[in-house]
């Protein structure tokens, strides 16, 4: 009955957020100055013809009144009808099943791969002497404010160009992966690296590692059995952020790396003022954060010691 | 802040400042001026960062393009801070009912991700440096916005205004007094590392072809033209993502440095 409660208040939540955001992009097309039926079919630079444009005021109801207007809007998003997009002519909710697959790939691959390499460092920083200490200090730093741009770029002119062990362009080979993950992981991996090695440094210092290594375990037992709990918490109560800011990353790697996905379509769609088209990716961006913030949420219970019970 | 840490913040923003309003100071040469018979010219002692495909001086051109990288990350930090001010001050004083509404907006915004959102903007608004400022401000504001609303909650159930109220004091006193000083310097420290983000995401922005145009000097801009010579002249992409990093992580560490502050207090 708890999990049913708790489900229905996530779900809650999340319709109303998806209210919000699809809200905010209806006041916003209407903001934009000049014929909304223009606007929404790319803006006075796409030349729509006179048909297409009295197509679009008869399907959003444009001659409505905006209060009609609003609830139309509303009424087709909940029939998940996002309408046309008049770049790609095909209907938003087909082009995104084509686009969401890699992108969600591409992200949760590089998820992983970014909490393996923050285990790993947490792990060697632990270890390490005064020295060491501060050069993983520095490079946690750089990690975190390297622009995915740059590093993407960085690392073709080093694997690809110079080297030529890797492929510069993502040809659906795995070997065409590893750059575009990379490129996505590593600045990710910097920041939890930072978070998690404050909080294994308190845990590794604490009465319960103390009192654990004199009942005789030896200190990766403990890091294990208790270090590694404390250290995951505080870095796992990130990764809503984290995912959504891997959205944002996968938009430039893309354009990098030529990989299709979400992100490239979210910007030729940009680009040519495709606003079904946007509307659609926004509510699926936000509605995957919801759904990785609940997922986080429901692990954060399983693995908190003291939440277990609660 | 130590006292080394201090004068090293302080010679750090010295010269981006110098940097970004009188460029010429460090590179006198012409940032657009093209010389097609001297392109793609390696680094050397006359070109230290190299020549790009019009045979321009890039190291001239990441100097010249500080002002702007540096004006679009400042202005939309200034956006992004002063709407989260007016939002997060709103909602911490607010009735609960309105502080709750302010709350879930914030939620929606914030679950757009950044990078969605700017272009989500620009998509109403078409690609320039003001669509890109108010872009990367407005994407920026609503995780501002609730740091400043938990802030400012913490600061006005602490026991010091409780004090101020005991003793009289008026709601401006309270506030001079107490609320802006203590508000501040954490508020300083976001900001500062608020700048090294909206440094990469403007950049993000235009070399993605929606921000500052070519031929300008911008950074982005630069890593964006540079990409196409990326096998055959590496310094192209190099240098200007190299000028982004450098800024945005002295900004995190400045800005760490001052949060460090803060918690000692």
């Amino acid at each position: 009955m708890k999990l049913l409660a708790w489900l229905g208040r996530k779900v809650g939540g999340a319709l109303v957020v998806l209210w919000l955001v699809a809200t905010a992009i209806f006041i916003g097309v209407r903001l934009i100055p000049g014929d909304p039926a223009e606007a929404i079919m790319g803006g006075p630079g796409s030349q729509a013809s006179a048909e297409a444009l009295a197509n679009a005021r008869s399907e959003y109801g444009l001659d409505l009144p905006i209060i009609s207007q609003y609830f139309l809007f509303l009424a087709k998003l909940i029939r998940l009808d996002f309408g046309t997009s008049y770049s790609f002519k095909d209907p938003v909710l087909q082009i995104m099943g084509e686009v969401l697959p890699p992108t969600i790939n591409l992200a949760l691959m590089a998820l992983v791969v970014a909490w393996l390499l923050a285990l790993l460092f947490a792990l060697l920083a632990m270890r390490a002497n005064k020295v060491g200490q501060l050069l993983g200090n520095a490079v946690e730093i750089v990690a975190a404010a390297v622009p995915h741009f740059w590093l993407g770029a960085v690392l073709i002119m080093l694997f690809s160009s110079m080297l030529g062990w890797l492929p510069a362009v993502a040809n659906g080979t795995p070997a065409g992966l590893v750059l575009p993950v990379l490129t996505l992981a590593l600045p990710l991996a910097g920041f939890l690296t930072q978070l998690m090695r404050d909080s294994l440094n308190t845990a590794m210092g604490s009465q319960f590692a103390l009192a654990a290594r004199a009942r005789g375990e030896s200190r990766l037992t403990v890091f294990r059995r208790h270090g590694l709990r404390h250290a995951a918490l505080p870095a796992l109560g990130l990764t809503g952020w984290a995912f959504s800011s891997l959205l944002s990353g996968a938009v430039v790697v893309e354009a990098i790396f030529a990989r299709p996905g979400l992100g490239r379509s979210l910007l030729s769609a940009v680009l040519a003022r495709d606003i079904p088209m946007v509307t659609g990716i926004a509510l699926f961006s936000a509605l995957v954060y919801i759904v990785v913030m609940a997922l986080t949420e429901a692990i954060e219970r399983l693995i908190d010691p003291a939440g277990a019970e609660s | 802040m130590s006292r080394t840490a201090k004068i090293l913040s302080s010679l750090f923003i010295l010269f981006w400042v110098l940097t970004a309003f009188v460029p010429a100071l460090i590179a006198p040469a012409d940032p657009l001026a093209i010389n097609p018979s001297q392109a793609f010219q390696a680094p050397s002692g006359a070109h230290i960062f190299g020549t790009d495909e019009s045979g321009r001086d890039v190291f001239t051109r990441v100097i010249h393009g500080a002002g702007d990288s540096l004006y679009i990350g400042l202005a939309a930090t200034a956006l992004g801070m002063g709407l989260a001010l007016v939002l997060g001050t709103a909602a911490a004083l607010a009735p609960r009912w309105l502080d709750e509404v302010i709350l879930r907006v914030l939620e929606a915004l914030y679950s757009v991700p950044s990078l969605l959102m700017a272009l989500l903007i620009i998509a109403f608004t078409g690609p320039g440096v003001g669509p890109a400022i108010v872009a990367v401000g407005l994407s920026t504001a609503p995780g501002y916005a609730r740091l400043v609303r938990s802030q400012i909650r913490t600061l006005k159930n602490s026991e010091m205004l409780e004090a101020a109220t005991v003793l009289g004091r008026g709601t401006w006193l309270k506030v001079r007094n107490h609320l802006v000083p203590n508000a501040l310097q954490p508020l300083l420290a976001l900001v500062t590392l608020g700048i090294g983000q909206a440094v990469i995401w403007a950049a993000a922005l235009s070399f993605l072809g929606l921000g500052t145009p070519p031929p300008a000097p911008e950074w982005g801009a630069m890593l964006s033209a540079g990409r196409t010579y990326l096998h055959l002249a590496w310094w192209l992409s190099f240098f200007p993502g190299l000028a982004i990093v450098v800024v945005a992580a002295g900004a995190t560490l400045i800005g760490r440095a001052l949060g460090g502050k803060v918690k000692a207090l």
